[in-house]
């Protein structure tokens, strides 16, 4: 069994209690409650509708794909849909918040109670529970460097359609809170209920983390917002035990507040902004009903849900015979193991799953792109794969075909051919070869004789050398073998 | 030939039908009207170039025989509803200059249908009120005053009835969120309906309380309302709280006969403000309708009495979150000279809205903060649950109820307006069938000592405005009211 | 439940609105009458009642996903107190 990581502090070991509440963009083309885009990157409140500025008189009118999308999250997380949901306005006043209340779900919510399974490395699985998802609009975006005294404020995020996950406090550790981040970007990208960015802001996590000696009551919790990596979550919520053990050994207490995580200095620090007690005044929202799905529309998506996950990586260790590692690989993300299923359709499977891990996932890592991105697709991946498997390339020479591929393009066959990359397999030019390399070289041949084994490796660099490296090293092998050992 | 402005609704589109005038004559007839009884105050906006050049759209269909239902009929709107390119500010301080670039659904069916607008009328600022004295442009004057007391329109579509009742509009539009159509219909001598909630789309007019608010028609007889109901009415996907229904020939309704309807009473109405006068209409109402073949029958709605303590937690509660977007930020007033976003926030709130306004808004802020949610709130939603069900009791055993529409006739201004729940005691006998969502339609009945205008009130069952006109047809006949 | 000056001010603090010192005991006074015959509700017994969240019985009609409205942010900013091009500004926001 993985333990969770435990904290030193002066006075003894600490133990961490976090909980995620993820903000995740549902995918849709319109908004929650109105018909404006939710394109990324639009000029300043160009996809903002009468309903999205909260003009006077405008009503909301309920998107049916987010309701769609929120029962099919709701069943990647073995949760219970509701029947009955109900949308309460939360009230507060804020700039991005043209409505002066947020249309959310507060005791109502549609999903209710679930569970997901995260992998702590080792085959090691850990259960997580989820208290509930909801949905809700997403509010405007404000910007502070345009001008030295105002702020301006763009709509276009103003409605955006969200589910909010909450998890349970079920994490111990920011390892394990990194993994629940990554399964659940995973799960959300599996079912295309979110497209999973962190970077654009489809995908936010608040952190809610607090401290205690292990087995004891749970501490004073502070909530982390802004976080929008893994890595930067798992940074935080690591500044923040700290800071909060510090705190308290010192004869503090710790301050139920909400912090704001800045990643170019490392720390977290008090919103004070957020600060003033807050009295958000939740009441169902008159403007809508409660929202009634049938169990029939429930089952249906039931139904429909696609393989997920840990079912993908089951199935990926047992119809492939891939190791535990490197199914789970593979199924992180959908994109790879639809990629590694393509490319692995009539091949050594085991073999291109090495292949794809460490020379493909490895490359792309290298220049950052996504597998959507990648210049080489899994068909010409595939290919390239063929030449090795019939003898065509040596494997040395597919990493070397590959790089060409992903730099300049150009498919696998072309560049062989273009490069005179085939591999050289006729034994009677190796071995003609061969044979006039060790006339030529009668010292080295002694030395060999002579118990310097070593200079096996010579004999076949000359014979790669000869070749521009095109000669199959399996073949050169045997025939000096052959030869030497005469 | 008659004046034009003495004509109804459905005489008016008959003159133009008849080309007894024309759609400009009749806009230009009322537009000098108003501008002769400025006095009143009742209107508060025109666009002169608009309405005319609307006429001679309208005139010019009807010479090419392609008249719609109600072409050429000037309509004037309560400031309430967002009419597109015109200054829509519910008489509020923060919204003086907004200009929406959008037509509210309600309106929007009236120019299809060929109306005319008008001009906008005044209102209490955001429907908040009884009297039209909260509005931020004055005033109203009721035209039932005499020269030495100047007397209230009722509220909050208290322009809109007066307008109607001066002859300033053969209609005028208003919202009922607690009896604003129907108490200045009263006070005022016109017919003032207030349809099922979800029957009128609520698109495009200003919220104040959103499971309340309902647009209806002012006018002078029970079939103008029914034929302007007509075009106002319907299905809107817009408006999620919309019915999709049927709407029904309302006008065919009008000639309907009552006989053997039973026409519940309830006795819960007979309250201690009840003034004699109205308790005599009230008598002589239930005469008619027997007289009409009718069966009276008393009903039972127990919770009455506490329906305007209800109303007054979940409608300034609404209120408080529907106002939170009048902060300074997107339209209308904001504060200047500020020092940061909170006094901007707290300055323009203050200086922008009324006192009526800011006393609602911290009485629904107060019943939903955090520790008088359950006591005030959550309670009064439940204490609505029991009127719509005393409804519900009391529908089983009658077609529609009758009842005074208020307490009392119009008073003066400044009378009522030093003690909010005086005040709010004016609304006792409409805000049960708001709660509830019924239609209800408040008719002319008679006159009360002082020669000042009373009305009764229909509530029917749900999306039954038919059984209202029928029934209201016989009322308005047997009154014989005579409107000024 | 009386409301005091204290709970008046928290009040006034999440509804945005300045009370002047001057209008605080009035208010308070307006404000407690209002409240005091709100309390009549308490004569009700609510026990086992559901409370009413929608006046209708139906079901929340819900709408395709489709984009068909926006791209007009003249519109949107026509009407605003102050704006830098297409953009609402307000008092710089520190957060």
């Amino acid at each position: 069994m993985r333990e969770a990581i435990k904290l030193k502090g002066e006075t003894g070991i600490w133990e961490m209690v976090i909980g995620l509440e993820i903000h995740a963009q549902v995918n849709c083309k319109s908004k929650l409650f109105s018909g404006s885009a939710t394109d990324f990157g639009a000029s300043p409140n160009s996809q903002v509708s009468y309903v999205d500025a909260a003009m006077p008189g405008m009503l909301p009118v309920i998107n049916s794909e987010a309701v769609n999308q929120a029962i099919k999250t709701g069943h990647a997380l073995n949760a219970k849909i509701n029947n009955i949901s109900i949308f309460d306005r939360k009230n507060y006043f804020y700039p991005d918040l043209p409505q002066g209340y947020q249309i959310s779900q507060f005791k109502s919510p549609i999903v209710g109670e679930g569970w997901i399974n995260i992998d702590l490395g080792k085959g090691e699985i850990k259960k997580i529970g989820i208290e509930r998802l909801h949905l809700e609009q997403d509010a405007g975006k404000l910007m502070h460097d345009q001008h030295p005294r105002l702020s301006f404020v763009d709509l276009n995020r103003s409605g955006i359609p969200l589910m909010e996950i909450v998890s349970k406090p079920d994490m111990r550790d920011w390892e394990e809170a990194g993994a629940y981040l990554r399964k659940l970007r995973s799960i959300v990208r599996y079912i295309g209920s979110c497209d999973g960015n962190m970077d654009q802001g489809s995908l936010r996590c608040d952190a809610n983390i607090s401290v205690r000696r292990p087995g004891e009551e749970f501490g004073t919790r502070c909530e982390l917002k802004n976080i929008n990596s893994v890595k930067f979550m798992m940074k935080a919520v690591e500044f923040e035990a700290y800071r909060q053990i510090e705190i308290i050994e010192n004869g503090g207490e710790v301050k139920q507040e909400t912090r704001l995580y800045d990643p170019n200095k490392n720390e977290t620090r008090s919103m004070r902004s957020k600060e003033e007690a807050h009295d958000y005044r939740y009441f169902p929202d008159p403007d809508l009903l409660p929202l009634n799905i049938s169990n029939d529309r429930i089952e249906k998506y039931k139904d429909e849900l696609p393989e997920l996950p840990d079912q993908k990586r089951e199935r990926f260790q047992k119809d492939y015979g891939l190791s535990f590692y490197d199914a789970d690989v593979l199924t992180a993300d959908k994109s790879y193991a639809d990629f590694f299923e393509i490319v692995s359709k009539g091949r050594d499977a085991k073999f291109v799953a090495n292949w794809v891990i460490t020379n493909f996932f490895a490359m792309l890592n290298e220049v950052e792109k996504s597998i959507e991105e990648s210049p080489v697709n899994a068909q010409q991946l595939g290919e390239l794969f063929d030449l090795i498997q019939d003898g065509t390339i040596s494997g040395r020479t597919a990493k070397d075909v590959f790089e060409e591929m992903f730099t300049n393009g150009g498919r696998a066959n072309d560049i062989v051919e273009a490069k005179g990359l085939k591999q050289i397999s006729n034994t009677d030019e190796l071995e003609s070869m061969a044979k006039k390399i060790i006339e030529d070289n009668s010292e080295q041949v002694s030395k060999y004789k002579n118990g310097n084994e070593k200079l096996f490796g010579w004999f076949v660099g000359q014979m790669m050398k000869n070749t521009g490296g095109t000669a199959n090293p399996k073949v050169v092998n045997e025939i000096l073998k052959t030869l030497l050992n005469k | 030939m008659t004046k034009i402005s003495n004509l109804g609704v459905v005489e008016t589109l008959k003159g133009l039908n008849k080309k007894d005038f024309s759609s400009v004559e009749v806009t230009k007839e009322y537009l000098q009207l108003i501008e002769n009884e400025k006095k009143l105050n009742a209107y508060i906006h025109f666009n002169t170039e608009k309405s005319l050049s609307l006429a001679e759209l309208s005139d010019e269909r009807r010479a090419k025989n392609e008249a719609l239902p109600l072409d050429g009929l000037p309509i004037a709107v309560k400031d309430i509803f967002c009419v597109k390119g015109e200054r829509t500010s519910a008489c509020s301080k923060i919204l003086e200059n907004f200009i929406p670039n959008y037509e509210s659904t309600v309106t929007s069916k009236l120019w299809q249908a060929g109306g005319v607008y008008i001009g906008k009328t005044s209102m209490d600022e955001f429907a908040m009120g009884s009297s039209n004295e909260t509005s931020y442009f004055g005033s109203v004057v009721n035209p039932w005053s005499k020269e030495e007391e100047k007397l209230v329109p009722g509220g909050s579509s208290g322009g809109s009835a007066s307008a109607v009742a001066a002859r300033l509009a053969p209609i005028a539009l208003g919202t009922d969120t607690g009896g604003s159509i129907r108490q200045p219909a009263s006070f005022c001598g016109t017919v003032g309906m207030k349809p099922t909630y979800g029957r009128c789309s609520r698109w495009g007019i200003i919220a104040f309380a959103s499971s309340l608010d309902q647009a209806g028609p002012l006018t002078r007889s029970v079939q103008d309302s029914a034929l302007i109901l007509q075009n106002m009415a319907g299905f809107d996907n817009l408006d999620s709280t919309s019915v999709d229904i049927k709407v029904p020939n309302f006008l065919d309704s009008c000639s309907r006969s009552i006989k053997g309807m039973k026409i519940g009473i309830p006795k819960e109405y007979k309250i201690n403000e009840l003034s004699s006068e109205v308790e005599n209409i009230w008598n002589e109402g239930i005469r008619w309708l027997q007289d009409a073949g009718a069966e009276i029958v008393e009903v039972k709605l127990p919770h009455t009495k506490y329906a305007l303590p209800t109303y007054y937690i979940v409608a300034p509660a609404e209120a408080s979150a529907n106002l939170a977007r009048y902060d300074g930020v997107k339209y209308g007033y904001r504060k200047e000279d500020i020092k940061d976003l909170e006094q901007m926030y707290s300055q323009t709130r203050a200086e922008g809205f009324g006192e009526e306004v800011k006393r609602r808004i911290l009485i629904g802020t107060y019943v939903l903060s955090a520790g008088y949610y359950d006591a005030y709130y959550l309670r009064a939603q439940k204490v609505r649950t029991k009127i719509v069900e005393d409804f519900n009791l009391a529908f089983k055993n009658c077609d529609a109820i009758l009842t005074p529409t208020a307490p009392t006739g119009a008073f003066k201004v400044g009378e009522k307006n030093m003690d909010p729940v005086t005040m709010y005691m004016n609304d006792v006998f409409t805000v049960p069938a708001s709660l509830a969502g019924l239609p209800a339609i408040s008719i002319p009945s008679g006159l009360d000592s002082n020669g000042y205008p009373l009305g009764l009130q229909l509530i029917g069952k749900g999306f039954d405005e038919e059984t209202l006109f029928s029934v209201g047809t016989i009322l308005e006949k047997s009154a014989n009211f005579k409107s000024i | 439940m009386s409301l005091d000056k204290s709970t008046l001010e928290r009040v006034a603090y999440l509804a945005r609105i300045k009370i002047e010192d001057s209008e605080i005991e009035k208010m308070i006074t307006e404000l407690n009458n209002i409240m005091k015959w709100i309390e009549e509700l308490n004569e009700v017994d609510v026990n086992n009642v559901k409370p009413m969240t929608g006046v209708s019985n139906n079901s929340l009609r819900e709408r395709e996903d489709e984009v068909n409205d926006g791209g007009y942010s003249d519109e949107i900013v026509s009407n605003a107190p102050e704006k830098i091009d297409n953009s609402f500004t307000v008092p710089k926001v520190i957060e």
